[in-house]
């Protein structure tokens, strides 16, 4: 029993792995059903935002702005402690997937429309002059392009939204800080199990954004062409 | 509208948390930013690491770091203390690549005309980076202390009386949960909304100085 630092020894880290492990599982299923379901729904808020009927177009912008304007953990304890109070029990995994779904789905739809925005004009009036009906066109030549040019800022955005799901350690989810500070609070041991549960962010986050600049770099090359 | 009064009282310190770790971001931001453009192979490559370390953390995760892993038994701070650490170097660092951002986008024309005009590294820095670098870092600037306004929410997990401890006691003595967070979520809507129109109006008249 060697100590390692901080007080912890290698078979206390040992004991702890395991354990934040299972919480990295549940922050990468929240993370998981998070972009399933809130990328879609960005789309669907991208062209909501241009639609033409007028109330298609502020449901959409409302549901943009209060995504993007108040606080993911305001959005999660809205959903957490907001729906129980009118009925609607839900837990915390479904709450936190509501929530950062919701997050998800505010943020992509501003990056999608700036990817739609980046589709040189040519392509919409080539679509109209070959009488593609207005759906054809999105699906077959814009959206296309669209997420293409949005491909790097959406999986840089999938990152955030991974470090995000942290925070859904205030709705008791036992997602990997809970557990790291349930550990801290029981061995008294904060800063080593706090700092081993930020290496497991650190070991993800930091190659997956070396991927997202080497994306960046491939689709910068790609939209000279 | 009592609730409504009770919520506001958290918007002072939800502020100054805001406030005091831009004031410190912006102002460690620079040697950062210096560092992680340095000639100097070493000084670049630890600041590179160090960036990446602290970007790929989560902030919630480093407040705990430094609230309950350092604050508990190491060094004592009071709450506050741990949120202006957490925050003021998240921040630095986010405003370290800001204003690289500010760096890049000067033209190379303005730095072969400084050389030209055989102007010392510190004037060139002085009258002709700087003034530029902060012109094109203002609205990322505006934008990223309006992203701290929102981040300072966090605060609330180690007991800072803000704007959303404020929502979680109210919920908790009231059972309104949807009403009190729907209520907070405008709180932070409102205040955020002003500064991203300033910001923009700022920026239309601030890009005119920047030379192409």
């Amino acid at each position: 029993m060697s100590a390692l630092f901080a007080g912890a020894s290698w078979s206390d880290v040992a004991d702890w792995v395991g354990e934040l492990w299972l919480g990295f599982i549940i922050s990468l299923r929240v993370t998981f059903f998070s972009l399933l379901f809130g990328l879609p729904f960005g789309l669907a808020l991208a062209l909501g935002v241009q639609a033409k009927l007028k109330a298609v177009r502020w449901a959409s912008l409302a549901i943009v702005e209060v995504g993007r304007g108040a606080p993911a953990l305001v959005l999660l304890q809205f959903i957490y402690f907001g729906l129980p109070s009118i009925k609607l029990p839900i837990t915390s995994f479904m709450s936190a997937v509501v929530a950062l779904g919701w997050c998800t789905g505010a943020y992509t739809s501003e990056i999608i429309r700036g990817g739609l925005e980046a589709v040189p004009l040519g392509q919409r009036e080539a679509a109209n002059a070959l009488n593609l009906s207005p759906i054809d066109a999105l699906r077959y030549v814009l959206v296309p392009q669209a997420l293409l040019v949005a491909t790097p800022a959406l999986l840089g955005f999938s990152i955030l939204i991974f470090q995000g799901t942290s925070l859904c350690f205030t709705i008791a989810l036992q997602e990997i800080i809970s557990r790291a500070y349930d550990i801290g609070n029981t061995t008294f041991l904060y800063f080593p199990a706090l700092a081993i549960a930020g290496l497991f962010y650190a070991a993800c986050c930091i190659p997956a954004s070396l991927v997202v600049s080497y994306v960046e770099q491939r689709v910068g090359r790609h939209s000279l062409r | 509208m009592g609730m409504l009064l009770q919520l506001l009282r958290g918007l002072p310190w939800t502020l100054a948390l805001m406030a005091t770790a831009f004031a410190v971001g912006s102002v460690l931001g620079l040697p950062l930013m210096m560092a992680r453009v340095s000639r100097l192979l070493p000084l670049r490559l630890a600041a590179t690491v160090l960036f990446a370390i602290v970007r790929s953390i989560p902030p919630l995760v480093w407040l705990f770091i430094i609230f309950f892993g350092i604050g508990f038994g190491l060094i004592n701070m009071s709450a506050f203390t741990a949120c202006l650490i957490a925050f003021g170097m998240i921040a630095a660092i986010n405003m370290a690549e800001i204003y690289r951002g500010g760096l890049i986008a000067i033209h190379f024309g303005q730095f072969e005309a400084a050389h030209a005009l055989n102007l010392s590294g510190w004037h060139v820095f002085r009258d002709v980076v700087a003034p530029q670098m902060f012109r094109v870092a203002l609205p990322s600037s505006a934008t990223y202390a309006i992203g701290l306004f929102k981040d300072s929410a966090i605060a609330s997990t180690i007991g800072i009386p803000e704007l959303t401890y404020q929502a979680n006691y109210l919920s908790q003595t009231t059972f309104q949960g949807l009403k009190v967070f729907g209520l907070v979520g405008l709180i932070y809507i409102a205040v955020s909304l002003p500064v991203a129109w300033m910001s923009r109006l700022l920026d239309a008249k601030i890009r005119a100085k920047v030379a192409r």
